[in-house]
């Protein structure tokens, strides 16, 4: 498959009387897109707000982060299945506002929501501090049951995100990249003395709001199945779940997978991409080892010579991220996995929940309970009401001069465990 | 100034070698030996004004004795800091530097540095106690090793704040701390797995610890005789959740006696816990906390009695540490109150 990415770089987004991409400012009308979103009934009211690289704002308590993209020149659709036509995407012509994104932010279960600081020390946590975002602070209609609100501020979010995609269809992109992928003989044949490497993404998928969604299919309900990583750039995989904020996976992530760059950046000279392999992260004992041995199994089918094991989420997934690596190895298929850490505030206590001999070769993204200050900021968008409460937050941590005190588990992205920071620990 | 005290072998002190390795503990003024080394990184910043020199067999051999020695010395010269070795790759030194910079800082509360070859065996004992900067493992390394010893120990001496081990030079201690690499962890995991399918040495950025697995009890035999009790790390709390236990990462557990059986769980039960839907957790807590149950059974004569106060935390993002430093009370607690049954929920 052939993807050719053409990135639009966005420098500012700023409210207007029209929406539209001009010399490299998003221009929003805010009616149309309130419009767009209270189509939905259970959204009681919905504010827009725009948060800018370095400005002194907080934006709390965050839900998902989404990329404007669009498809273009074919009937193809961003997020084929959820708010598009369910056909597969990943080939063909996909515009990007590189540099904007949408913010959903409203709490759902008060709990698992994260907190974007846009200067200071905790900017440095989260890579939204670096983008221009309209965010969208919605309020449901009373009573709405949790597991409905998310659902409505998910689509919401994605049909801004697609609605200010479409903006670029017609603007030329500063830059374009393109990604292709060959079939297993293919490969061989064009690369035949470079290592077949594979990448296994786990999808947080525990139930009750920690849910990934695939084609529109809830991946718990999937069997460990194949994707082209191309297919994730357009969005076929989206984020549907209240995971502490370090280490969700927001939708953002997904659409720009690091894991998937860095693989593409080495395809062709240090290796060949050979394939790519998504598992779900279960609750149910049976649902574990079935969804592993798949790994493991898949691997062994695509004679991938070593893989890249990423997890999403912690705790209970530590057993996922476990069976998948121990399987994986004992088909002779050499990995990587990358996680994060909960060692405690102090860093002395044990970093996972569960721990193998096979996983010889780790990478971090830096211990989710340490504690950071992060100064008052001169303007809040949302509210920080939920700040002590919110997983990372912890009674009276909001000081007298308006700081608030935060294990880094509640910025959004800190620890991500898709390596999309430097961030780590030793 | 920064006062001081080093401690080497009868080897650098160019006393001897193994022939000599017998000498007894002494302490001289001045520098002597890779002191010069550790010194011309000091500049003005620090001076070592003694030095102690102990045989290695004979610290082998007599440790508590040489140990007192050693510290009495050390209690007359009163240093701000004491620094031992390197070590590099000498067993028996290493273990003396391990040693002797332990007790001083245990004794005196000061700052202490030693350095080693990763693999000296007093590196495996001494590293999660002292801070050990990491050398190469023959004298060849002392240019390398000094002096990052000696910023390490003026960094200490100064009270600057200790960085992740990689940064900073030192052993790995178990202690894990943040920062930030030169390059993003998917491009570090793809070049990692490039090494490992090649055969070529990687560093894994966390090494996996010793797992504690706890065997489980042996069964009971008889229910209609046992003591019951509930443990949870479900976050079941009373409505209002009065000690304000964490969603997250929780720093405490709660003892909470059981609400009256016929009252409507939601008006009387909540959920503290932060890592799952809470709805129906919180419309009937009993589905996390089945005390109803229990309370059934008890009537039925199935279960002998139930303990009156069950024991709540959140499991969510909670540290292993902790959980056991509250399983441990918890337990403590149960067996002092006669409970020989326990029934663990989570989520």
């Amino acid at each position: 498959m052939k993807l050719e990415v053409g990135y639009i770089d966005i420098k500012d987004v700023q409210f207007s009387d029209t929406s539209k991409v001009a010399a490299g400012v998003l221009y929003v009308e805010a009616e149309a897109v309130r419009k767009l979103v209270l189509e939905d009934a259970r959204i009681a009211d919905i504010q827009l707000d725009i948060a800018r690289p370095g400005e002194s704002v907080r934006i709390a308590p965050v839900k998902d982060v989404i990329e404007p993209r669009c498809k273009v020149g074919s009937d193809l659709e961003i997020f084929p299945g959820m708010l598009g036509k369910v056909k597969t995407v990943g080939n063909g012509r996909t515009h990007v506002l590189r540099g904007s994104a949408v913010v959903t932010c409203g709490a759902i279960v008060g709990f698992q929501e994260g907190i974007i600081d846009m200067s200071g020390p905790g900017a440095a946590y989260t890579p939204f501090s670096e983008t221009n975002n309209l965010v969208l602070i919605f309020t449901p209609k009373k009573d709405l049951p949790q597991h409905e609100y998310e659902q409505a501020l998910r689509m919401a979010g994605f049909k801004v995100a697609v609605y200010l995609g479409d903006l670029g269809r017609e603007v030329t992109p500063d830059c374009v990249e393109t990604y292709e992928t060959y079939g297993m003989l293919k490969a061989k044949e064009m690369y035949p003395d470079l290592p077949r490497v594979g990448y296994v993404q786990m999808l947080q998928t525990q139930g009750l709001l920690h849910d990934t969604y695939v084609y529109g299919v809830d991946m718990k309900n999937s069997l460990t199945t194949m994707i082209n990583p191309t297919e994730v750039m357009d969005g076929a995989i989206v984020s549907g779940n209240c995971v502490s904020a370090c280490d969700k996976n927001t939708t953002y992530h997904h659409q720009n997978n690091p894991v998937i760059k860095d693989l593409f950046a080495k395809h062709g000279k240090e290796l060949i991409f050979a394939g790519m392999i998504i598992t779900n992260e279960n609750v149910f004992l049976m649902d574990k080892e079935r969804s592993s041995d798949w790994t493991a199994k898949l691997c062994a089918i695509m004679e991938f010579d070593g893989v890249v094991i990423t997890q999403e989420g912690f705790g209970n997934p530590d057993t996922d991220l476990m069976m998948n690596c121990k399987k994986v190895e004992a088909v002779g298929v050499p990995t990587v996995i990358v996680t994060d850490e909960y060692a405690g505030r102090d860093g002395t206590s044990q970093s996972l929940a569960d721990v193998d001999i096979a996983a010889n070769a780790v990478v971090t993204g830096g211990n989710a309970n340490e504690v950071i200050t992060l100064p008052k900021m001169d303007k809040v968008i949302g509210s920080l009401a939920e700040v002590d409460v919110i997983a990372g937050g912890f009674e009276n941590n909001t000081l007298a001069d308006g700081s608030i005190v935060v294990e880094l588990q509640a910025i959004i992205g800190a620890t991500n465990e898709l390596g999309f920071s430097r961030h780590s620990a030793r | 100034m920064i006062k001081i005290v080093h401690y080497i072998n009868q080897f650098y002190a160019g006393i001897g070698g193994e022939e000599m390795a017998d000498h007894k503990p002494e302490m001289r003024e001045g520098i002597v030996g890779p002191g010069q080394a550790l010194m011309a990184a000091f500049g003005d910043a620090a001076q070592i004004t003694h030095t102690i020199i102990c045989g290695d067999s004979f610290f082998a051999e007599n440790q508590a004795d040489a140990t007192a020695t050693i510290l009495g010395f050390v209690e007359q010269i009163k240093p701000d800091v004491f620094i031992a070795g390197p070590a590099f790759n000498a067993g028996r030194y290493g273990v003396a530097c391990g040693s002797v910079a332990k007790a001083v800082q245990e004794k005196f509360e000061i700052p202490v540095v030693t350095g080693m070859y990763e693999e000296n065996p007093g590196a495996e004992m001494f590293k999660d106690s002292v801070y050990i900067i990491a050398t190469k493992n023959s004298a060849s390394g002392m240019r390398d090793a000094a002096p990052k010893m000696a910023n390490f120990a003026l960094k200490l001496a100064r009270g600057e704040e200790v960085k992740a081990s990689i940064i900073d030079g030192y052993l790995p201690n178990g202690t894990r701390l943040n920062f930030f690499e030169e390059k993003r962890g998917s491009e570090r995991a793809v070049n990692m797995l490039l090494k490992k399918m090649a055969g070529k040495p990687f560093t894994t950025e966390f090494p996996m610890p010793a797992f504690d697995r706890v065997a489980p009890a042996a069964a009971i035999k008889d229910l209609s005789k046992a003591r019951f009790a509930i443990v949870t790390s479900g976050g079941i709390v009373p409505k209002g959740n009065p000690d304000r236990i964490e969603s997250s990462s929780a720093s405490k557990y709660g003892e909470y006696e059981y609400a009256q059986i016929g009252s409507t769980p939601q008006d009387v039960y909540e959920t503290a816990h932060g890592g799952y839907d809470p709805v129906y957790a919180n419309v009937d807590s009993y589905r996390v906390l089945p005390y109803d149950v229990l309370f059934e059974l008890q009537k039925e004569g199935k279960i002998g009695s139930i303990h009156p106060k069950y024991y709540t935390t959140t499991g969510n993002g909670t540290a292993v540490k902790s959980s056991a430093a509250f399983g441990q009370e918890i337990a403590e607690k149960l067996l002092a109150d006669g409970v020989n049954a326990v029934i663990l929920t989570s989520t």
